[in-house]
């Protein structure tokens, strides 16, 4: 047998395609764990709630799941406000994030997946939109739109953010934050309402993010927790706070775990990330493109 | 009180409650009794990493199944007495804990809990694609009916659960008053001082994974006997992760006495809810106290009548 030269190259292009998806499933965690620090391990839980939302806006109405995930982007952030607020006194402020921080994001990312398990159960849903079908054929390579649109949007959301860090007041005194919060006291600034907005807007990420999955592939309640392994990867990779250095990185992962679902079958692909995770930890935990 | 006197006190509680269960005869209350027993280790475990040296563990699914799929694999290798294989799970969850730490524990803690999440995931993933132990079909176990001395199964069950809770909060306990233990709160209150007064943190934290994994791995090792059929989403269950976190925070994580109230309260819970509402209801319940705890009670229910008994004598 030849080497399966089309299939590698349709591998790698839906695997590009995947990896503008995880980029933007990383964003928030980017600037949760990335910049300010929260370890967020909840993240992928309203990732979850997002594609939830999107799922009954899509059956009761009809509405577009995209359309839909920038409708609720602000309903997303207010959550996220709530979420920080409630961190901030409750263990930032004490001192205590390390090991109940962490012990109350895991137990929001479990009251979340199981009270989706209670009110929808365990089958799969889908939405429908016109792009969620058809595909484009450039030669022989096969681009199904369901993972380009998600991909461009995902693109559009990473330059978005990145344009808003770099050029806006508020992004770049969420920058200032996650360089020095103590000096950003010191100049009279609050960090935590800093924190606040900056939380706030992660969560409103995992909305969009939300959305594009469920345009990806059918969701049920508990495949949150298998990206939880690729986030974190992606996010340490990619350099913590770097949003170019998370679309990188994202792009790797996507690429490597297409490849290895098309050659050694799907159900090796969430061992992929973690592979890549303690690889990065134990050689680089600085990331590709860390200082 | 000394080690010894507790150890001796420890056995001796745990056959009074051996002795009062032969008194039972319905066999409901050893199925129930095994799990919460279960929990008591499983907390306990955790919390030796958990609460003495503040490194958070959401793998005890990972380690816990290994335990459990290295009975199996052995099940159908060669006959074994259920301890043997509790040794041998214990030995093969403590090495991946030890590697695991190796690799994660030289970097902030995060780090380490990010890594054992995602462990969980890749071991059930290996779990599934290995067809000796079954894949995702699962495997059945047959277990005896009879065992010499104890009579049925599944009291010889909940006896071997028993002997393992006792020696499991005995090590915690002995751990907690030892060098070894003063080291990990040291590691827990201040990292960076700890080393700089000599204390070889990555060698304490290395011990306590080992020691906490070693734990998990021997509870779930006679997991397929209790179940007789055993398939990755039972083994790897989320309710394993997740009790192993809340029971010490809701007991209170610095001493042993938080775990063994914790597990015997919510595990407790989650038996008579499971029965008479619903298992995924009763996951809700565990999750909400979780959070309602930590964010409103630190120092858990320990932490509370400490609290109550100083306002009391002030």
């Amino acid at each position: 047998m030849s080497f399966p030269f089309e299939l590698l190259v349709n591998a790698a292009i839906s695997g590009l395609l995947l990896g503008g998806f995880y980029a933007a499933v990383t964003a928030g965690v980017s600037i949760s764990f990335g910049m300010l620090d929260i370890v967020n391990i909840a993240h992928p839980a309203f990732i979850i709630l997002g594609s939830y939302i999107v799922y009954i806006v899509n059956g009761s109405l009809g509405i577009d799941p995209l359309l839909t995930s920038v409708i609720m982007a602000p309903a997303f952030y207010f959550l996220g406000a709530v979420i920080y607020q409630v961190y901030y006194l409750s263990f930032e402020k004490r001192g205590q994030e390390s090991l109940r921080g962490l012990a109350f994001f895991f137990g929001l990312l479990f009251i979340t997946e199981v009270a989706l398990v209670l009110v929808f159960g365990v089958d799969y849903r889908y939405v429908e939109a016109s792009y969620i079908g058809p595909s484009l054929h450039l030669g022989f390579a096969v681009v199904p739109l369901r993972m380009l649109v998600p991909c461009a949007v995902a693109l559009a959301l990473l330059g978005a953010l990145q344009l808003f860090l770099e050029k806006s007041f508020a992004g770049r005194a969420i920058l200032a934050v996650s360089q020095d919060a103590l000096a950003l006291q010191l100049m009279a600034v609050r960090p935590s309402r800093i924190k606040r907005l900056a939380f706030g807007i992660s969560i409103a990420t995992a909305g969009v993010a939300g959305a594009l999955l469920i345009v990806i592939q059918p969701v049920e309640p508990s495949i949150g927790r298998d990206y939880i392994g690729r986030v974190f990867a992606i996010c340490v990779l990619g350099g913590m706070g770097s949003l170019p250095g998370a679309l990188l990185a994202a792009m790797l992962l996507g690429i490597v775990e297409s490849i290895t679902s098309t050659f050694y079958g799907p159900s090796w692909s969430p061992a992929i990330a973690f592979g890549f995770l303690l690889v990065t930890l134990a050689v680089r935990p600085m990331g590709l493109m860390g200082r | 009180m000394g080690s010894r006197v507790f150890i001796l006190l420890a056995i001796a509680v745990g056959a009074a409650v051996f002795a009062l269960s032969r008194l039972v005869h319905n066999e409901y209350f050893f199925f129930a009794g095994y799990v919460v027993l279960q929990y008591v280790v499983l907390a306990t475990a955790w919390n030796i990493l958990g609460g003495y040296t503040g490194y958070v563990n959401f793998g005890t699914a990972a380690f816990f199944a290994l335990g459990a799929y290295s009975s199996v694999a052995l099940y159908k290798l060669v006959a074994l007495p259920l301890p043997v294989l509790m040794v041998i799970g214990g030995a093969i969850s403590g090495l991946v804990g030890l590697g695991t730490g190796y690799l994660t524990l030289r970097l902030r803690g995060v780090y380490f809990a990010i890594a054992t999440l995602a462990l969980a995931i890749v071991v059930q993933t290996l779990i599934v694609n290995w067809d000796f132990v079954g894949g995702s079909r699962g495997a059945y176990i047959m277990r005896p009916q009879q065992v010499p001395i104890v009579g049925n199964y599944i009291e010889y069950l909940f006896l071997i659960m028993l002997a393992l809770a006792v020696l499991a909060l005995a090590t915690a306990r002995a751990v907690e008053r030892s060098r070894l233990g003063y080291g990990f709160s040291a590691i827990r209150d201040d990292e960076v001082a700890a080393e700089a007064f000599g204390v070889p943190t990555l060698r304490l934290k290395l011990l306590a994974t080992t020691l906490s994994g070693a734990f998990m791995g021997m509870a779930g090792a006679p997991l397929p006997y209790y179940v007789t059929y055993l398939d990755p989403a039972s083994g790897f269950s989320l309710a394993y992760a997740v009790n192993a976190v809340a029971m010490p925070l809701v007991g209170g994580t610095t001493s042993w006495l938080g775990p063994l109230i914790g597990a015997l309260l919510l595990g407790t819970v989650q038996q008579v809810a499971t029965v008479t509402i619903s298992s995924a209801a009763n996951l809700l319940i565990v999750g909400l106290l979780l959070v309602g705890f930590v964010i409103a009670a630190p120092d858990g229910i320990v932490g509370l009548i400490e609290k109550h008994w100083r306002a009391r004598r002030a």
